[in-house]
């Protein structure tokens, strides 16, 4: 395995198990300095078993954990050089604002005077300046974890790791800690590992996503690279909404594919797939359109079904005749389109990603 | 239609709080009378025959002295018992709550034995063992005794202060560079000092009140106040024992009023500073 | 497959659970085993045991005498049981109605009598129920009686001091189960058609089970094994299982016999947590 030489957090070979649960499967992932990670995927992936093994709460049961350079396995998490903002804040209760954030700087013996300095920055950093004196329980769920976040990076940690740290909050304050989130990384150019089970906040936030299933990352890429080229179907399916068509490919001239579907004949670009082979095509609904004209390479065809209004965009639903429902998105109406209308159904051949059937791609 | 509903609500209203009113009598009668007969002009209580404050000077001139070795060896006794179940059963609580170990059922199982199983059988099997490997009764087996009961409800107390959260709040202080001895100290006892206290206080309470492990496994010598109670019972209690008892009362009641006195100042004075705090973060941002 | 096995540190798990383990086992289990071990050995000549094998001591028990005080003693802890429930149970849902803050309050009112302590308030009823007490005046004076009745060294009077000294333990537990219920369940239920009599059959009364039964357990044994409420009410002259199991280990000194009839206790203890298990949890088991 190469090493780069800018990773500052390497798992190599990590296995965890509870009892006869295997939680984590041989994970291999190096995270590069500065960079925005997240770990992403729905409940019970091993996300943050991940992320608890690499802050010392959890140990491996097998495999190798580096951060900058150094075999942690064997470390407290306070002799760790990470810091973890936890999902339900985990503020003392018994302290203030202040002796919260001070908690690190006070267990480390700095000089007073020092210590007074850093808190006041950091509550200026997370914009809690004027709070010292209050206790977490008179704080709002947002104002908390801007506690939280600061006194965890008043020890200058060389990683912050980020276990679901907005989940409790409501969907627009959500929205607005991403943003501040990011510039707050961006500006103190921290690496953040970040966990999460949802994906728009991951596509918001994150230089690279790790997408997890049941122990295994299947897939590790900037957000639009997954976005566009998931390897499987799963990250297709759980990344966005997605058009996912079975069929078999019928040709293979270069790139181009034709693929066999039980609605008529559709089209797809990859490489490597051979005559004969089932596969299945993700679309994106941004992608998928319709005509009342045939296309070329294309002869499916779907009833539309129904209108979704959703903010800006408008969805439209169309039944394929094997019962399956697939869905185009656009900003504006289509007039010409009423429920029970036939179309032709289509894509750019380059924007739909074929992926193989035969079990799950690693990276 | 709705006035016959109100009506009914009323009248529903006013009998179950004169219901509540009779049951808080039946406990609140033996206490008066207690009271009463502290002022009882007779050399023994059997019945009231005039008033007098005779019996308070009579206690604190030390005329009788076995009475108030009883209460110091009682006090002793108690604080004793209430620091040992305290530490012994913080430490518990935290542990058993926290880590999973072979035969932790079979503790938490004994844990309940002392709870439920009749005093009088738990005291008897004691004394057994004592007299059989000879340790000699007294202070030190009474105080094992009231321990043995005191220490369960210390961590049924404790287990149940410790949230979900304090697992996480002992890793956020680790995280955050503290070693567990520092996190022990700093964290984990301060979040759960509320049920420290309630533990603290219930073990007191169980302690001085108990008369029959404080009976079975004491040396012939020295008895508790309530033993003390018990024997002289059958020849009649002096008036000056009510007076030491309700002054006793009075003692606990003062010492709750001043703790909840205290803790409604404190609560004021973390909302004055919150206002001043407010109006400095308006100012801040004005 | 199963995972392998890694050592972690064993300290602060010995530091924390040791103490309170070593202690239980120490003075719980240990004097439990051996109560259980003498009750099958024989009395000694000058008091203590002669470790030889025996069943005297439960043959014993079936004597008409010592049966009979058995029975007498659960006989009254069945009452004294019955009526904190009956007594208990609408002043423990009087309280719980209330709001958290006045609730605390009641709470509070509950506790300060048991601060007290508890031999001199059962000598305060023995005060009033003297032949020439207040009760006795007054119920001459209202032409009730003819002349004085006699209460004190009696059943009636040990119940009474039973029935005061256990009520509010009773109380507790089945205020905190009756606290737990949702107001909502209980609209849900009238909104789906129950009356009050019914909601409080088929919701209330199972919801709150578990406080229900932890009052009997608290009320039932103890009162079964008291020996100072007898004495202080019962001038010695009424026996209960508690005065005799205290009297083998004083004056009479035949500890195989204590210790059957200690073993008889802990059997029916034993019998009453099953019942609760087979109910409900023991954790959930409200003590306090």
């Amino acid at each position: 395995m190469i090493v780069l030489a800018d990773s500052i957090v390497s798992l190599r070979h990590v296995d965890k198990w509870y009892g006869g649960n295997h939680v984590v499967k041989d994970m291999n992932l190096e995270i590069r300095s500065g960079e925005f990670l997240t770990l992403l995927g729905p409940s019970g992936c091993g996300k943050t078993t991940t992320l608890r093994m690499i802050a010392g709460f959890e140990d491996a049961t097998t495999g190798i954990i580096e951060v900058q350079g150094q075999r942690v396995e064997e470390k407290e998490p306070y002799q760790r050089d990470v810091n973890t903002v936890f999902q339900n804040y985990s503020l003392f209760p018994h302290m203030t604002v202040y002796d919260n954030v001070a908690y690190g700087p006070t267990i480390k013996k700095w000089p007073k005077a020092q210590i007074k300095e850093q808190v006041t920055k950091m509550l200026e950093l997370v914009q809690m300046a004027g709070y010292e004196k209050r206790k977490p329980d008179a704080l709002s769920g947002g104002q908390k974890q801007r506690v939280a976040i600061a006194r965890a990076l008043i020890n200058n940690p060389r990683v912050l790791l980020l276990d679901e740290p907005l989940g409790a909050l409501d969907l627009k304050l959500r929205k607005q800690m991403q943003i501040e989130l990011k510039r707050l990384q961006r500006k103190l150019g921290i690496t953040f590992v970040y966990v999460t089970h949802d994906q728009e906040e991951a596509m918001t936030m994150s230089d690279r996503i790790a997408v997890m299933k049941d122990g295994v990352i299947l897939q590790i890429d900037a957000p639009l690279e997954i976005y566009d080229h998931p390897n499987c179907r799963f990250v297709a399916d759980f990344i966005g909404e997605s058009n996912v068509i079975e069929g078999t490919v019928v040709s293979a001239e270069g790139s181009l594919l034709s693929v066999e579907t039980d609605g008529g004949l559709v089209r797809t670009r990859g490489e490597g797939f051979a005559v004969g082979e089932r596969i299945c095509i993700s679309v994106r609904p941004e992608y998928l359109a319709v005509s009342a004209a045939p296309v070329e390479g294309f002869t499916m065809r779907g009833r539309v079904k129904d209108f979704i209004y959703m903010g800006t965009v408008i969805k439209t639903s169309l039944d394929l005749p094997g019962g399956q429902e697939v869905k185009f998105s656009r900003f504006e109406p289509d007039p010409t389109l009423r429920e029970g209308d036939e179309r032709f159904i289509y894509w750019p051949e380059n924007k739909s990603v074929p992926i193989r059937l035969t079990g799950e791609v690693s990276p | 239609m709705k006035n016959k509903k109100l009506l009914r609500q009323r009248r529903n209203a006013f009998w179950s709080a004169l219901y509540a009113a009779v049951i808080y009598a039946l406990f609140y009668i033996p206490v008066l009378v207690m009271i009463q007969f502290s002022f009882n002009d007779a050399k023994r209580n059997y019945s009231w025959e005039g008033f007098t404050t005779q019996w308070y000077g009579k206690l604190f001139s030390f005329g009788n002295h076995d009475l108030w070795e009883s209460l110091v060896y009682s006090l002793a006794i108690a604080v004793a018992a209430t620091v040992i179940s305290v530490v012994v059963g913080v430490l518990g609580g935290i542990g058993l709550k926290k880590f999973e170990f072979r035969g932790k059922k079979f503790i938490n199982l004994m844990l309940y034995v002392p709870i439920v199983v009749p005093e009088i059988v738990l005291a008897v099997s004691m004394l057994i063992i004592f007299m059989t490997v000879g340790i000699r009764l007294g202070m030190g087996t009474i105080v094992i005794g009231h321990c043995t009961f005191c220490i369960p409800y210390a961590v049924v107390t404790i287990k149940g202060r410790i949230s979900g959260d304090n697992e996480t709040l002992q890793e956020a202080s680790m995280d955050l560079g503290a070693n567990r001895v520092q996190t022990f100290w700093r964290v984990t006892i301060p979040s759960i000092m509320p049920g420290i206290l309630s533990a603290a206080f219930l073990s007191f309470t169980l302690s001085i009140d108990d008369v029959i492990m404080s009976n079975m496994l004491a040396s012939a010598r020295q008895s508790t106040l309530p033993v003390l109670i018990l024997s002289v019972n059958r020849t009649g209690i002096t008036p000056d024992i009510n007076a030491l008892t309700t002054l006793m009362v009075l003692v606990m009641v003062a010492g709750m009023l001043v703790m909840s006195g205290l803790q409604r100042l404190r609560r004021k004075r973390e909302a004055r500073e919150m206002a001043e705090a407010e109006q400095r973060i308006s100012t801040l941002r004005g | 497959m199963t995972a392998p096995k890694k050592r972690r540190n064993p300290l602060p798990a010995i530091a924390q659970a040791g103490p309170v383990s070593v202690w239980m086992v120490l003075f719980v289990t240990v004097p439990m085993l051996f109560i259980i071990y003498i009750s099958f050995m024989s009395r000694g000549t000058f008091g203590g045991v002669e470790y030889t094998p025996t069943l005297t001591s439960y043959e014993t028990l079936a004597d008409v005498t010592y049966f009979a005080v058995i029975l007498k003693s659960l006989q009254v802890a069945v009452v004294t049981t019955a009526v904190c429930l009956l007594l208990g149970y609408p002043f423990a849902y009087y309280i719980a109605r209330k709001s958290a803050d006045v609730a605390s309050r009641l709470i509070m009112l509950l506790m300060i009598p048991l601060w007290t302590n508890s031999l001199m308030r059962l000598n305060a009823w023995m005060l009033l129920f003297q032949t020439n007490g207040p009760v006795n005046k007054a119920l001459l004076a209202l032409g009730i009686v003819q002349s004085p009745v006699k209460f004190i060294y009696t059943d009636g009077l040990v119940l009474l001091g039973l029935i005061t000294n256990f009520l509010p333990f009773a109380v507790l537990p089945m205020y905190s189960s009756i606290e737990k219920l949702q107001k909502a369940m209980l609209e849900a239920s009238a909104d789906l058609g129950a009356t009050p009599a019914t909601t409080f059959r088929k919701v209330t009364l199972p919801l709150t089970f578990p406080g229900i039964f932890s009052a009997i357990i608290l009320t039932f044994i103890p009162a079964l094994g008291t020996y100072t409420i007898t004495d202080m009410l019962g001038g010695g002259k009424v026996l209960y299982i508690g005065n005799i199991i205290k009297n083998q280990f004083g004056t009479i000194r035949n500890w195989p016999l204590g210790a059957a009839l200690s073993v008889l206790l802990l059997l029916i203890t034993a019998l009453l947590i099953f019942l609760y298990s087979r109910f409900a949890k023991i954790e959930d088991m409200e003590v306090l």
